[in-house]
């Protein structure tokens, strides 16, 4: 049973709220001789695995060390360029650390924005009249919930393929933001949610559930 | 349960084929807005859940649904996207498209040296061949009946 995250988008398409419960950390380290037996590219200041994948090493991980030293973006912290760097034979061996790249605030609001026209057009390419839009979205890997009230929020939960029941979940959730998001003086409409009430309830609800299963919330 | 339409692209996001049985609806566009429409949602979606993904996803994204209806999607190596919207409780559409693919696809247009790839499918013994396929897979249930 595993709850991956949660994402609110208000009417407008802005991420208001987002709560990553149990991501999964996918990190390998390997000594490498020279030349690398893998491929790296330079992409969106960062590097990335655009071929050979093996032991674990997938296309599309990122660089996140060398020898120990963390990467970031192209370069080492004291300003050496990593590609430039494993291509002098006289540095190796050398220790790399690959891992998934973790997605960033500023691309879980770029993602969030680009679910809301992917919702849009579904519902308008519908060989059926008056669709909705998205409702389930499965990939191999997992299957997001999509829960739209009818003021327009949109409640995501992004689970295993096999957790049953989250459609309840996105309603309670909803339950939950109009208990103590709605109801906080403090907080304002279509704003990010920052009500600490909010927060530990949902906590303790994605806790339950992933224990002791959606049946008893 | 009922198959509403098919959609068949390149890699290039060409729209190789079109077919519709059952369809209530119709977008108000032309069918070439549509497929283009159709097209860039998918490749909309494909990144969308390549980002999202929380582990290494390997066939990635394979349907989704509404309240009216399900998209599946097929995408094969080549970059070929085979794309049916059924109901919602339609099942094992995925082996059907996989179906689609080996046995009508690769049968009809691949092994047809007059079927140019890459260009939209003019040729009616596939045509005919698909409107098959559809129709006696369990899936394929006329309204009217």
């Amino acid at each position: 049973m595993v709850v991956y995250g949660v994402y609110i988008v208000s009417k407008s398409g802005g991420l208001i709220f987002n709560y990553d419960h149990n991501v999964p950390k996918i990190e390998h380290e390997r000594t490498f001789t020279y030349p690398l037996d893998i491929k790296l590219i330079n992409e969106n200041k960062k590097i990335v695995v655009s071929f050979g994948q093996r032991d674990g090493i997938n296309v599309g991980h990122v660089l996140m060390s060398v020898n120990g030293n963390p990467v970031v973006g192209k370069e080492l912290e004291d300003g050496t360029d990593v590609l430039e760097y494993l291509n002098k034979p006289q540095n190796f061996p050398v220790t790399l650390k690959f891992g998934r790249a973790k997605m960033t605030t500023n691309e879980k609001i770029f993602l969030a924005s680009m679910f809301y026209p992917l919702f849009a057009i579904a519902s308008q390419l519908s060989p059926e009249p008056r669709c909705s839009g998205i409702e389930v979205l499965e990939a191999d890997t997992f299957r997001l919930y999509c829960f739209q009230t009818l003021t327009g929020v949109k409640f995501m939960i992004v689970a295993e393929p096999s957790q049953a029941g989250m459609d309840i979940l996105t309603k309670r959730v909803y339950e939950l933001y109009a208990d103590y998001a709605l109801k906080n003086p403090f907080y304002s409409l279509d704003m990010p949610i920052r009500c600490e009430l909010f927060d530990t309830h949902l906590v303790n609800l994605l806790e339950t559930v992933e224990k002791s299963g959606i049946s008893n919330v | 349960m009922t198959v509403h339409n098919l959609y068949i692209f390149s890699r290039n996001g060409v729209l190789l084929y079109y077919a519709e049985w059952n369809r209530l609806n119709k977008s108000g566009i032309t069918k070439e807005e549509e497929a283009k429409l159709m097209y860039g949602m998918l490749f909309s979606i494909k990144s969308f859940v390549n980002k999202i993904s929380p582990l290494d996803p390997k066939e990635g994204f394979l349907y989704y649904k509404t309240s009216k209806y399900t998209l599946h999607y097929l995408e094969t190596p080549s970059g070929l996207k085979f794309v049916i919207n059924t109901d919602n409780i339609s099942q094992n559409v995925r082996q059907l498209l996989q179906q689609l693919y080996s046995q009508v696809y690769v049968e009809y247009v691949v092994k047809n040296p007059f079927c140019q790839l890459n260009e939209p499918i003019q040729s009616e013994v596939f045509k005919s061949k698909l409107d098959e396929l559809i129709k006696k897979s369990p899936i394929f249930l006329n309204r009217s009946l």
